[in-house]
């Protein structure tokens, strides 16, 4: 295995020379088959991508700061939210969560050497850098501007080439995703390591079935939606556009048939994130295994039947209003179910509180927040209120930033010592963590209100009674930006000058801790038997586990 | 001093409570109600923000207990107690969301029935005429998969604000007024009657048109063209919204009462202003790149002071109406009309060719 030696030449203190550090580079801007580097790629790129939406949500934040339009033209602030939206869905969580996470993490959880299939697994990756790209040339021939929604008949009339890009790079991008699911679900059902039951699957793996099904239900649909629609756009036909006759509501339905499950999509992969970090930190078992790996899957199933909600003042009947309404209330008992259980995971620990908790910590207490209102805009008579207002941004990005963004930098945090082979500075961690959480709160809370009083959302004009809470929000997004230095700092440093990492710096149980830091080509020189369920902290077996070291690599070197 | 565990708990679920309660009646976050309909929304607000403080103060005060009571101390190496679940409590915290939100959800569809959401009858009644056209329309019944049609002609359902003749000089006549199936009646959903109003025609029946960037109001019973909504405070509207070009949405803030307006269909939005006052009317639904400026009033007023605006209109009422109309919003017709013009124009030649011209008719 020629490809190991570089693998260990991080591991070994620095002997390797210049040859061999050019083509450890050099790995991560191929067609590697590697399911750790594919993890990583995903991780770089979706990160670089989330640099570019955050950039576009500053512009829209800085436009915002005086109720004229006065920063930027209406047509580009247009352009604006919608790419930042996209940008932010399609080329940061989703990716990050399903792609990097999923990549990364899961052939290692369930003790598997690779996914199951590494191709398609880099043809997958390979498509989002050009999806990506595509939606950012969208700029130069007029920015999409209708939203990341794209509602016809605007979508069909506004920017229609700037429209047509995005079309075609949701598609690339959409593909790629439903390439992962299939991996993943494969992956998980079929290449567990001896003893490794369904339920006694790390909670990560679950999580990500229950999205990978969603993905593999769902994004065909959003699939069809573009298609027509570009049909629509491109030759004239009529399936959306009422000129011709043709029905602007059944674009929603099919939009939302995938767009909904896509917040689940996003979130259900940081729900199992979670449920690795807080026990391994708690240094307690997880609360409640089996209530917190099915309410996945219900979270799951419920999220495909409530796809409407988003639709209570456009186009559905009122007995089906009632039907989505009560769906969407429902799947706060799930979800609740994962809230407490995480909770009382925590309770009466012994809480180390490193960067990864923190986040971890941070993400319960700001996703709350946003599944409180979340309840609330389920409501249909409240909903009419509220829909399409800032109260509704409040809402996504506290689950999307609060949840799936807190989320994704506690798992970052955790992994990082595995990934790298290297610590990362806790003091730049905690600064980081700080400043995300007042600039996040300082940012959103104030837009509950503005959307209450009566501010409707993607508008770059708005009246000046609101200006003050948007002034504080301005400065809210602007700490949330800087906030993003400390980290960029603390991970380029801590790559190279970091403390080198122990192979179970914090003393896990799953098997990527058993294993080196970073993992050998093919991760384990045995094939990993479960010799213990994931989360026993607090029993003799567990304590021998961790002081065992590396023993899943070690027999190797041995070997 | 020396509390016991339970009258500890006792307390702060106490503290809760109370907190919980005072937060829901004073949270101070919604701007005046100004119609019938905005009161028993904003009881359903009240009690979802009483339940969510209590929640969030739970959740909170959980995270924050355990962040100073719970971390390690620096010397400590051992693990936490082995506690794998509990399943009485895990019973507990899945049966109290769900019957939490089973009240919200009863609570809600009350609240929606109040308002007229539900009310079955509503779109048989409600089409209002066109501006000095005596043509009543009759659509199917909403519930007519559940309810036979009683009407005697289903299928003439047609969409009045979209053939107003006030309305001419700006409508895109390439938008076919939807023709939903006989069966399912016209399906476009509705703030309708409420329960006490039931059956019973409102008290003024308005057509409201976006187009971007502006709205249109007619008065069908005195041919009135406005760019303002003129309201009487305490009797029954009915407005008949639909779009012109793309989608909008009408939106009072102090009304709480918002709908879609979409080309090519009706959407009906039923419901009493109580206050007098002046309110903005917002386009809720991106329509544009002038999305935000799409804004007018609504000007609630007692029934003398609207009367007397019905008589000056009227006195004024002429062809030019609606040039009077467009010239109080900031922009000229020419101006405005110029973005829809242009971009539906080349669709609507490429479309004339695809659907033979019989797609219109028979939409007349």
């Amino acid at each position: 295995m020629t490809q190991t030696v570089p693998e260990q030449a991080i591991v070994t203190p620095a002997h390797g020379g210049s040859t061999e550090s050019k083509r450890e580079w050099r790995k991560y801007i191929s067609f590697s088959t590697d399911h750790k580097v594919i993890g990583i790629q995903y991780l770089v790129t979706s990160f670089i991508f989330y640099l570019i939406g955050g950039f576009l949500a500053t512009l829209v934040r800085t436009e915002l700061a005086t109720p004229a339009s006065d920063l930027v033209s209406p047509d580009l602030y247009n352009g604006l939210f919608t790419v930042h939206a996209t940008v932010m869905i399609f080329l940061w969580i989703v990716p990050a969560a399903t792609g990097a996470f999923g990549n990364y993490l899961i052939p290692l959880l369930i003790g598997a050497r690779d996914m199951a299939f590494p191709k398609l697994n880099a043809v997958a990756f390979w498509m989002i850098p050009p999806g990506g790209i595509l939606l950012m040339s969208s700029f130069f021939f007029g920015a999409p501007g209708s939203g990341w929604t794209s509602y016809p008949p605007l979508s069909l009339v506004d920017n229609q080439v700037g429209e047509a890009i995005w079309i075609l790079s949701v598609l690339i991008l959409g593909t790629s995703s439903i390439l992962g699911g299939v991996n993943f679900i494969v992956t998980i059902l079929k290449m567990r390591a001896p003893g490794m039951g369904l339920n006694q699957m790390p909670l990560f793996c679950w999580a990500m079935l229950a999205a990978s099904c969603l993905i593999l239900v769902s994004t065909p649909v959003l699939a069809g939606a573009l298609i027509l629609l570009s049909f629509d756009l491109i030759v004239g036909t009529s399936f959306f556009n009422p000129t011709g006759g043709g029905d602007p509501i059944v674009y929603q339905h099919m939009f939302w048939f995938y767009s909904h499950p896509a917040v689940y999509i996003m979130i259900l992969p940081v729900f199992g994130l979670i449920s690795e970090i807080l026990p391994v930190h708690s240094r307690k078992p997880i609360f409640g295994y089996k209530a917190i790996a099915y309410s996945s899957f219900a979270i799951s199933f419920l999220g495909l039947i409530v796809w409407a909600h988003h639709m209570f003042t456009s186009g559905t009947p009122p007995w089906l209003r009632m039907f989505f309404m009560i769906n969407t209330m429902i799947i706060a008992v799930p979800t609740g179910i994962k809230v407490f259980s995480w909770l009382a995971t925590i309770w009466g620990g012994k809480l180390r509180l490193n960067s990864a908790m923190l986040f971890a910590m941070g993400f319960i207490s700001m996703f709350v927040i946003g599944g409180i209102s979340g309840v609330m805009v389920a409501s249909v008579p409240f909903d009419i209120h509220v829909h399409d207002t800032y109260f509704i941004v409040a809402h996504l990005h506290y689950v999307l930033f609060g949840g799936s963004v807190f989320g994704l930098y506690a798992g970052i945090y955790h992994w990082f010592p595995k990934m790298s082979g290297r610590m990362i500075n806790e003091k730049l961690g905690k600064a980081h963590f700080i400043l995300t959480l007042i600039g996040f709160n300082i940012c959103f809370l104030p837009m509950h209100k503005l959307g209450l009083e009566g501010m409707n959302r993607r508008i770059a004009d708005y009246d000046p009674k609101f200006a003050v809470l948007n002034v504080v929000s301005t400065i809210g997004a602007y700490i949330l930006a800087v906030s993003t230095f400390p980290f960029i700092f603390n991970v380029l440093y801590s790559i190279f000058k970091g403390e080198k990492a122990p192979s179970n710096p914090w003393g896990g149980l799953t098997f990527e801790w058993q294993t080196t830091s970073p993992p050998p080509h093919e991760n384990f020189a045995v094939d990993p038997v479960l010799l213990i369920a994931p989360y026993e902290y607090g029993t003799e077996e567990a304590k021998e586990i961790i002081k065992a070291g590396p023993f899943l690599a070690t027999a190797a070197a041995e070997g | 001093m020396n509390i016991p565990g339970s009258i500890t708990t006792l307390l702060i679920g106490i503290g809760l409570t109370v907190i919980s309660f005072w937060y829901g009646q004073n949270h101070g976050l919604l701007p005046v109600a100004a119609s019938e309909e905005a009161v028993g929304i904003d009881n359903l607000f009240n009690l979802m923000v009483t339940i969510g403080t209590g929640l969030f103060l739970i959740v909170q005060g959980t995270l924050i207990y355990s962040f100073f009571k719970f971390r390690r101390q620096p010397d400590d190496d051992t693990d936490g107690p082995y506690v794998e679940g509990n399943i009485p409590l895990e019973i507990l915290w899945t049966a109290i969301p769900a019957v939490i939100v089973l009240i919200i959800a009863v609570y809600s569809f009350e609240v929606y029935s109040r308002i007229g959401g539900l009310d079955p009858m509503a779109h048989s009644m409600a089409h209002a005429p066109a501006t000095q056209q005596v043509a009543y329309g009759s659509g199917a019944a909403i519930a007519a998969p559940l309810v036979p049609p009683t009407d005697s002609n289903p299928h003439a359902a047609m969409v009045m604000a979209a053939t107003d003749p006030a309305t001419a000089a700006v409508r895109d006549e390439t938008i076919p007024p939807a023709q939903d199936a006989p069966e399912m009646g016209v399906t476009t959903p509705r703030i309708g009657a409420t329960p006490d109003n039931a059956g019973q025609s409102a008290a003024y029946q308005i057509n409201a048109t976006g187009l971007q960037f502006a709205w249109l109001f007619t008065y069908p019973d005195t041919g009135i063209v406005a760019g303002e909504l003129h309201v009487p405070v305490g009797k029954e509207i009915l407005l008949n919204i639909s779009a012109n070009d793309v989608l909008h949405a009408f939106w009072v803030p102090e009304f709480r009462l918002k709908q879609d307006a979409i080309p090519g269909r009706q959407s009906e939005l039923r419901f009493t202003p109580s206050k007098i006052g002046e309110y903005d009317v917002i386009c809720a639904e991106l329509c544009g790149a002038y999305h935000g400026v799409m804004k007018t009033k609504v000007i609630a007023q007692t029934q003398a002071d609207f009367d007397t605006w019905v008589q000056e209109q009227q006195v004024a009422n002429s062809p030019d109406a609606l040039k009077t109309a467009i010239a109080a919003n900031p922009t000229t017709p020419d101006q405005f009309l110029a973005p829809f013009v242009q971009d539906l124009g080349i669709n609507a030649a490429v479309v004339e060719q695809l659907h033979p011209a019989h797609l219109h008719a028979s939409a007349h």
